[in-house]
């Protein structure tokens, strides 16, 4: 059986800032990372290969650059890395995006069954948490969103048990194979890869795929197969704070003046 | 033959043999370490061997140490009067007396003497180890009042009685002249005096003297007494680089990475494990150790000695051993708990008097857990993670790297412009508290018109933390992005703010072919001062009572005590006090060796001893010179209750000095 996980690579948030101008993000010379849910999903994968012996493929949707999202997958254990890139792919929205990724699963099921997907959660650039349930609609797959905890997995019987977490209150739910997981922070705590695998890794092949490998209809992905438009993105203005006093040397002092600028604020009741 | 000559004779035979086949057993197995180079500079060696093997400098920097350099050099003396025992037992004819009877007569007094002088060192050491008793002999697995620490005494003394018994009887008998033997000769009177017990003691006395000896030749490579052997070796083969910085690694498949089983270690690392006294002065340095940590230096190294003969076999069979090095129960193993709790200050290893380094060895087993096994305390993992892709221990966006910068004019440098790079570090970036002593720095530097500039958001961490946890893998690849990045801007002197990038820019990145000037600011600062291009006419008693706290890094690491000290005393006109562990034998903040990034959860807080120690000396301001001792310190007062005392780095003290001259 073969357990596909998807991961993408996000611009390093804390890094990134908003053109004023132009409303969208600046990317140059931001580093990008893997969408920390998405490393998630890839350990929860590795721990069903490390006990059941099932295969792994990650597959990532973006430019040429996504590659090295991949390299760190397969330098945590997976088998096999698929880069989904071509230009008529770009500008995608999350409909376009799970199209080209659930074609992309529905391939690679021709060679090897897969019984699950996992997903993140949602992705901390787009954040949308959309793009799971898009694939698991686009695949008829029974779809978990949330899981914190994978309960049980049973290969012969078809069906897995996870927990899923809700606001204020966890949910344990039992859903037949095949299954599309998104997957929370507190599922695991990823591996860290070993110098062995990350040597490997370095000489291990990604593949790509275009769109002359999956053959979708160019109108129906993309920008062009995408009805959701981004008017304006633009940060919320924060007005500067003022310094008081010196904390460092005057500890007590800069404690009194706090204090007093809180009750002319009426942030604080005597 | 005479009997007797032919019973002691097969006797010493076999006990020759013996020992030749207990040696060859536990020495071929040094065999099965890896390479190691440790044959260069010989004359440098030979030098080493003679401070630190024969001179025991080591050993007598603690008082009860001279005891042992009698023993040490009375064993010297008495070699030869034992060797003539050994020889004049198989060729009766053959003895010292052949030699000129001048040179006879002066042996002959001296090992008189000596035999005296050590009887009296053995009561000593008895006396230590059963009445004294120091907490310090003791560790797990080996006791200080064991059995075989009290039966070597044993054989030491006997072998003395029976010298004078020996030559008492001879004396008595008119065959020995006792004009060169005054103990010998006192026993000798008073044997006169009871004629009928001569012919007895003398041949109790020799026998005693055979047996003890062929006992000690079979028992000695079998006990701690082995580095009776191996330890002029030892010091002739130490590390001649210090600090003993963490060698470098190859990455390439199929490697092994760090220390997983014992023949991973050099030869040298399972030499050292066979020169261990157990005297234990490394374990009464350790901060690990002293707070109750699972860390004790010297079980590191007995735990290499016990695995290696216990998987020896295995060894010479061409199999890995069945007992673990690392993460099993018991002798011979080392728990991860013990190799994650050092902070490689180095104590260990400036203590041990045949200048074992234990630290590289823990380093060694930490780098086959990170990098091999991927298994590490789980807050390693954020910092793991933040390095790789922020370059920094927080994870803080690197380009707030130069935010300090806002209050003052500061120049990115440029070579051929500015004449230092102020490399300033992740804490002096980043840190809240740090980047004041940043801001201090700088404002000395530019009233000493010091030419100087920083990269800014160019800047990367330097790696220090990733090295000593063992993830020698993420910290090669900064060191040669930073070796690049200083080479590209031509970069060739260098201002440091903190002790750890001090020592990695300086001793480690040379491995990678880089050799800079670097300098502590402390360092720099005390010339400025020296050649009165920093002039502070009004003392400054503002911060009371200043107590010193010497960082590792800067102080047992790369031999840096008196500049910071100059910097107080510059600008209070008063030198610091002292606590009682400072300078070389300076207590570790806790933070060193990665564990400023790792939770503490067993026996005392390594800061908490070392703050308690600090106030013993009713300090107002306590000064420091790294900005981890200033974190350290500063949580320490603060869970002690004594907030009212203050911290501060020895340049904010100068820079306040400075200040108030110019108001
Ligand atoms: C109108 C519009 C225009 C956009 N234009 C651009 C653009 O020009 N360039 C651009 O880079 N982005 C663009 N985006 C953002 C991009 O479309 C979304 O980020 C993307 O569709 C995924 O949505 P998300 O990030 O919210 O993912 P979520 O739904 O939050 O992600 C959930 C999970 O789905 C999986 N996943 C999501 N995306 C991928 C992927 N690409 N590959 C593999 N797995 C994935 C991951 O496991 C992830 O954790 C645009 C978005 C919109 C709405
Ligand atoms: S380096 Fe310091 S903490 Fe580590 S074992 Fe030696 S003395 Fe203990
Ligand atoms: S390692 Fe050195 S200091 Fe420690 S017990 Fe052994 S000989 Fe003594």
């Amino acid at each position: 059986m073969l357990v596909v996980v998807c991961v993408k690579q996000v611009p390093d948030t804390t890094q990134v800032q908003i053109d004023p101008v132009t409303n969208t993000l600046i990317r140059e010379g931001v580093p990008f990372i893997v969408n920390p849910y998405d490393t998630h999903a890839v350990e929860e994968a590795l721990r069903f290969k490390d006990r059941f012996g099932c295969r792994v493929a990650a597959i990532s949707m973006g430019p040429p650059n996504a590659e090295a999202t991949l390299r760190k997958a397969l330098a945590q254990g997976v088998d096999r890395a698929v880069l989904l890139s071509d230009r008529s792919f770009g500008g995608a929205d999350t409909l376009a995006t799970s199209k080209v990724l659930a074609a992309a699963i529905e391939k690679l099921a021709k060679e090897e069954e897969v019984g699950v997907v996992i997903c993140g959660k949602q992705t901390i650039d787009g954040d949308t948490a959309q793009v799971g349930p898009g694939i698991a609609t686009r695949l008829n797959f029974s779809q978990l969103t949330l899981v914190d905890r994978v309960d049980e997995l049973d290969l012969s019987g078809k069906k897995i048990r996870v927990s899923r977490k809700l606001e204020g209150r966890h949910e344990h739910v039992e859903a037949p194979l095949p299954v599309l997981l998104t997957v929370v922070r507190e599922l695991n705590r990823p591996r860290y890869p070993t110098v062995a695998m990350r040597l490997e890794s370095a000489d291990a092949q990604v593949e790509v795929w275009d769109n002359k490998v999956l053959q979708l209809d160019v109108n129906g992905i993309g920008l062009k197969g995408s009805p959701t438009w981004v008017s304006r993105i633009f940060s919320p203005e924060r007005a500067k704070g003022e310094m008081l006093g010196d904390g460092a040397h005057d500890p007590e002092g800069a404690a009194q003046l706090l204090i007093d600028k809180m009750l002319e604020k009426d942030l604080l009741a005597l | 033959m005479m009997p007797q000559t032919a019973i002691f004779t097969t006797l010493l035979v076999a006990s020759l043999l013996f020992f030749c086949w207990s040696v060859y057993r536990r020495f071929s197995l040094l065999c099965y370490g890896q390479p190691e180079e440790r044959l260069d500079q010989p004359a440098r060696r030979l030098a080493e061997m003679f401070l630190y093997a024969f001179a025991q400098l080591r050993v007598l920097r603690k008082p009860f140490g001279l005891n042992h350099f009698v023993i040490f050099w009375s064993f010297m003396i008495l070699a030869l009067a034992n060797g003539e025992f050994l020889v004049n037992g198989v060729f009766p004819s053959v003895s010292l007396a052949l030699l000129p009877e001048g040179v006879h007569r002066a042996l002959l007094l001296a090992f008189d003497a000596v035999s005296l002088l050590t009887l009296f060192a053995i009561a000593f050491s008895f006396i230590r180890r059963l009445v004294v008793k120091p907490p310090h002999l003791d560790s797990l697995y080996v006791k200080g009042r064991s059995p075989e620490a009290f039966l070597i005494l044993s054989f030491i003394a006997l072998l003395m009685l029976a010298y004078f018994g020996l030559h008492g009887s001879l004396i008595a008998l008119g065959m020995e002249d006792p004009s060169a033997m005054p103990v010998s000769s006192l026993v000798g009177s008073w044997l006169s005096s009871h004629p009928d017990l001569i012919p007895a003691l003398r041949n109790v006395s020799w026998w005693l003297h055979a047996f003890v000896l062929f006992a000690f030749i079979c028992f000695l490579p079998h006990s701690k007494h082995m580095h009776i052997l191996t330890a002029i070796p030892n010091c002739y083969f130490g590390a001649l680089a210090w600090p003993a910085t963490q060698p470098r690694e190859k990455f390439e498949k199929g490697a092994v990475y760090g220390v997983g089983t014992v023949e991973r270690f050099t030869w040298k690392d399972l030499f050292d494990s066979f020169t261990c006294t157990e005297c234990g002065r490394c374990q009464a340095a350790c901060p690990a150790t002293i707070t109750g940590k699972a860390l004790n230096p010297r079980q590191i190294v007995h735990a290499i000695k016990t695995n290696l003969l216990e998987n020896g076999d295995a060894l010479r069979e061409g199999r890995s051993g069945t007992l673990p090095l690392i993460g099993a129960e018991g002798e011979g193993t080392n728990t991860e708990d013990a190799i994650w709790s050092c902070t490689t200050c180095g104590a260990c290893m400036e203590a041990c008097p045949v200048l074992i380094e234990q630290m590289p060895k823990i380093v060694k087993m930490r780098r086959h857990l990170v990098e091999t096994e991927s298994r590490f305390p789980e807050e390693l993992l954020n910092l793991f993670e933040n390095m790789e892709q922020r370059s920094n221990p927080w994870g803080i966006a690197p380009g707030e790297r130069a935010k300090w910068v806002s209050t003052l004019p500061v120049k990115p440098f440029v070579a051929g412009e500015t004449e230092y790079l102020l490399y300033v570090g992740c804490a002096g970036s980043f840190d809240s508290r740090a980047k004041q002593v940043t801001v201090a720095l700088a404002t000395v530097l530019n009233a000493a018109g010091i030419s100087w500039g920083i990269l800014g958001k160019d800047e990367k961490c330097c790696g220090d933390s990733l090295r000593r946890l063992g993830n020698e893998y993420l910290f090669e690849k900064m060191a040669l992005e930073n070796v690049e990045l200083f080479r590209q801007r031509g970069v060739t002197k260098v201002i440091t703010l903190c002790p750890h990038c001090l020592t990695t820019l300086k001793n480690d990145y040379r491995q990678y072919g880089l050799e800079l000037e670097v300098v502590h600011q402390s360092e720099l600062i005390a010339d400025l001062i020296r050649s009165g291009r920093i002039k502070l006419d009004k003392k400054d008693d503002s911060l009371g009572k200043i107590a010193y706290h010497d960082p590792c890094y800067l102080g047992r690491h790369n031999d840096i005590f008196e500049a910071p000290r100059t910097l107080v005393q510059a600008a209070t006109g008063v030198a610091p006090v002292e606590t009682e562990r400072h300078g070389r034998n300076s207590f570790c903040c806790g933070a060193g060796g990665g564990r400023m990034w790792m939770e503490e959860f067993t026996g005392e807080r390594v800061n908490h001893a070392r703050v308690d120690e600090l106030l013993a000396q009713k300090p107002d301001t306590i000064c420091v010179a790294c900005p981890y001792c200033m974190t350290m310190m500063e949580d320490g007062l603060k869970d002690k209750g004594a907030g009212q005392v203050r911290v501060r780095d020895v340049v904010e003290v100068l820079a306040e000095g400075l200040l108030r001259k110019n108001a």
